[in-house]
């Protein structure tokens, strides 16, 4: 009876062996990084870990399939290295040893991936499996590119101030031509008298007028 | 009546705009790659020595001869020898190509600004591909920032002759830089006196921004102790005495008309001889102060590499060999090399290939020069800073600032003379005048906004303005000093500002200068004509890069570029740009992706 069951036992562990192993058929390593994701905080990878990660894996199998029959006992992982990384392989709960596809594997990792890492506080750089490419999320995108916003309101700025000095530049044209034709319609009209060109009224005789130009040449003739 | 010339308000004006106008992208983007390349601190000597002997009297000529004319480049030289006037059209000419293509890069510069407010910064993460389980290709094996620039800014054609379609983002930001220029040349002096106030000073304040950020960055002593070490062996190079007198030659801007047009809108008794000096020593301390901000970004960005690809090398080693994490270390690497070559002999010699030999000194070496260093360099270390938004949005406006006070320069060198002539400033309004200027090189700039426009703007950089500006001040100094004669311009000076010059200004003037400028220009000729084919660097986006070399090797490539105006590429490596030359129009493809030599 003992013998039986040691030999139960001992077939059981090889077959084990025999479905877990590195590059095994649906076997998928493992690699995870917790110090470089923690740092100080980094917990150690002991037994309790790994029956985390085998509850989890077989947790994303019955999401996946949708039936209930895969247990933590499926899940079997082998040659945990320090690096931390592993293998680990899922056993058919209804077939004895057989492994379950590993496209079946792959397909529930994928569905499941955000509840694993966070179950170990981990990301998809730092908890890899290696045969499973994630799917990256795209970055935010808001529905008009920033910079098209930015390049709107800068061009109306400078329009604007474009606009505004051309009409300005316009207006003082126009004044200048008014008054210019205004002095002339004013010459017509009356006889005045003119001095250099400038209508007495305009210039204040009583306060008279100095000349700027023939001030400043005073300095240049010699004192007596 | 006639209307008097306009004039600076104070001649503080004047001396921003000669400011503006000299100190510009070559400041920042040329002067750190030369004296990088040319013995580092000992680069200075040249430098200096060639300041005194081509740039001071040479800038003194042309602002005496605008202040003395008081007209643009065609009148000014139709005034000293009516056989001359050719000399004016031909400044007209340069500056009307320079023009065309150098807003260009206040369009980029505008495009960078504009994508500059965004976390993260769009240049720091690769696209994802198309079902979204990595990153695109293209950018995967270059990096972010080189795929940044030539995918998506400038969406870049494999070959010259492969135009492409005018991209509509390019052309609205080139637009948009056009109605900046417009705006601030509208009114003439009145409105780009003001104008300059800000476009000299701003560059300033963000360098010092710059300086003190970049001087607290990790790493950056590694990049200034590099360039500041000098190889005093390298002043036995004839190049390097050529390139420092290149570099303040153009630096300056000389030979353009712009420097003439600013001065005609002198008063007659400014004292050009003290602007002379003040802009040309300005100039020349701005581009060591650039050079030494540019360093230590170059030594943050190196520091930076070389500590990922020594992280990426301890991953590899920990990944393989299933080695604990935290076992391999920065200072233990190299023990621990040698120690799992021992033990694992074979699988150790699979994985060499991959095994980069990180060198500090490697990252270093490369030198960059021109839109590589602006656009893809610095982009590179300001995404790696904190509160990057902050310090892109300030460097893009500071290169905005220097690009607008250079094309104020250049448009006014077309338009003073334009302006001036009686036949069209009679009939149309200034205003119209630069309407039309800027519209016209608006459209013509539309070429550069196609997929091949780089190359064009590398044809344009390189050959539109050397040898014919090296030309025109060669024959505007012989003609001020033997034609006009120096003792009568001697007069006009004494008449002017009321001293003379001394002996200093007028045997660099007679006998100095000119040679200097005849010995670069034959040696530019005969260089160009030794070159034979000429050659340009393409971007092949399709190439499958075995080495996996990808932004190191690409700078490899565009730091093989040589010191002078014309292209002479030596050896370049594997990447994914590919040499093609360029023979009258007819490319050829002389090299297609192998490392080696062409």
């Amino acid at each position: 009876m003992l013998r039986a069951l040691l030999l139960l036992v001992s077939v059981v562990a090889i077959a084990h062996a025999e479905l877990c192993k590195p590059d095994a058929q649906n076997a998928f390593k493992v690699r995870i990084s917790i110090k470089t994701a923690l740092g100080d905080n980094a917990y150690a990878w002991d037994a309790n870990e790994e029956y985390l990660f085998r509850a989890m894996v077989a947790f994303a199998m019955r999401r996946y399939s949708s039936k209930s029959t895969t247990q933590i006992s499926n899940v079997l992982l082998c040659n945990v290295t320090d690096r931390v990384s592993f293998w680990f392989v899922v056993t058919d709960s209804s077939k004895n040893v057989t492994t379950v596809p590993g496209s079946e594997v792959e397909a529930a990792i994928r569905m499941n991936r955000n509840r694993i890492n966070n179950a170990f506080l981990l990301s998809d750089k730092t908890l890899q499996f290696l045969k499973i490419t994630s799917t990256l999320s795209p970055p935010v995108e808001p529905s008009t590119p920033v910079w098209i916003i930015v390049f709107g309101v800068v061009l109306c700025l400078i329009v604007a101030g474009i606009v505004f000095l051309i009409v300005s530049g316009i207006q003082k044209h126009k004044k200048k031509n008014k008054e210019s034709t205004e002095r002339e319609n004013l010459e017509e009209k009356v006889e005045v008298t003119l001095e250099n060109g400038i209508p007495c009224e305009a210039l204040d005789l009583k306060a008279g007028h100095i000349n700027g130009v023939f001030a400043a040449e005073d300095e240049r003739f010699t004192s007596l | 009546m006639e209307k008097s010339r306009p004039l600076w308000d104070n001649p503080l004006q004047f001396v921003f705009a000669c400011i503006s106008y000299a100190v510009g992208l070559g400041n920042v983007w040329r002067f750190p790659y030369l004296c990088q390349m040319y013995g580092g601190g000992g680069f200075l000597i040249p430098y200096l020595i060639m300041l005194i002997a081509e740039g001071m009297p040479l800038l003194y000529l042309e602002l005496a001869v605008g202040q003395r004319m008081r007209q643009g480049s065609i009148g000014a030289w139709k005034i000293i020898s009516p056989y001359l006037c050719g000399v004016g059209v031909a400044s007209v000419v340069v500056s009307f190509f320079l023009s065309m293509y150098y807003n260009v890069i206040n369009a980029w510069a505008f495009w960078y600004l504009f994508h500059s407010f965004q976390d993260p910064l769009p240049w720091a993460t690769c696209p994802l591909n198309s079902n979204r389980t990595g990153y695109e290709e293209e950018c995967e094996k270059t990096s972010s920032t080189q795929y940044f620039w030539y995918r998506q800014t400038l969406n870049i054609a494999p070959s010259l002759e492969a135009s492409g379609s005018v991209q509509w983002e390019q052309a609205l930001c080139l637009t948009l830089a056009w109605l900046v220029v417009y705006l601030c040349i509208l009114r003439g002096t009145a409105s780009t006196g003001k104008v300059v106030y800000v476009t000299a000073s701003l560059p300033y304040c963000v360098l010092i921004i710059y300086l003190i950020r970049g001087l607290t960055l990790h790493g950056a002593v590694n990049g200034l102790v590099y360039m500041f070490t000098p190889k005093l062996e390298q002043l036995s190079n004839p190049k390097t005495w050529i390139s420092a007198a290149t570099q303040i030659f153009f630096s300056l801007g000389l030979g353009f008309g712009s420097l003439i047009a600013f001065a005609s809108y002198n008063e007659p008794s400014n004292n050009c001889q003290r602007h002379a000096v003040i802009v040309s020593l300005i100039n020349s301390t701005t581009s060591i102060f650039a050079s030494i901000v540019t360093f230590s970004i170059y030594g943050f960005k190196a520091t930076f590499n070389y500590e990922s690809c020594i992280n990426k090398v301890i991953l590899l080693l920990l990944n393989a060999f299933d080695l604990e994490e935290g076992s391999l270390t920065a200072d233990n690497l190299n023990e621990m090399k040698d120690h799992l070559m021992a033990t694992y002999p074979q699988e150790y010699a699979q994985l060499m290939p991959q095994i980069k030999n990180c060198s500090l000194e490697a990252e270093l070496d490369t030198a960059v020069q021109g839109t590589g260093l602006a656009f893809i360099v610095y982009s590179e270390a300001i995404k790696n800073m904190e509160v990057p938004q902050l310090y892109s949005v300030l460097y893009f406006f500071m290169l905005l600032m220097l690009g607008i006070g250079s094309m104020l320069g250049n448009t006014a060198a077309i338009l003073t003379p334009l302006t001036d002539s009686r036949v069209i400033a009679s009939r149309f309004p200034k205003e119209v005048i630069s309407g039309v200027v800027c519209f016209m090189n608006c459209i013509i700039g539309l070429i550069f906004t196609m997929e091949a426009g780089n190359y064009w703007f590398d044809i344009f950089n390189d050959y539109a303005a050397t040898l014919s500006l090296l030309l025109i001040v060669l024959v505007e100094t012989i003609a001020v000093c033997y034609i006009y004669g120096i003792r009568r311009f001697e007069k006009d000076l004494y008449t002017m500002i009321g001293c003379k010059p001394n002996w200093y200004w007028k045997i660099m003037w007679a006998f100095v200068s000119p040679l200097l400028i005849i010995s670069l220009f034959i040696f530019y000729l005969t260089d160009y004509i030794l070159t034979g084919t000429l050659q340009y660097q393409a971007w092949d986006a399709t190439q499958v890069n075995v080495l996996g070399l990808g932004f190191f090797s690409v700078l490899n490539l565009s730091s093989c570029k040589d010191t002078s105006f014309f292209p002479n590429y030596t050896v370049p490596q594997s990447g994914l740009l590919e040499v093609r030359s360029w023979n009258q129009g007819h490319p050829l493809i002389l090299w297609k992706g192998k490392p080696g030599k062409t």
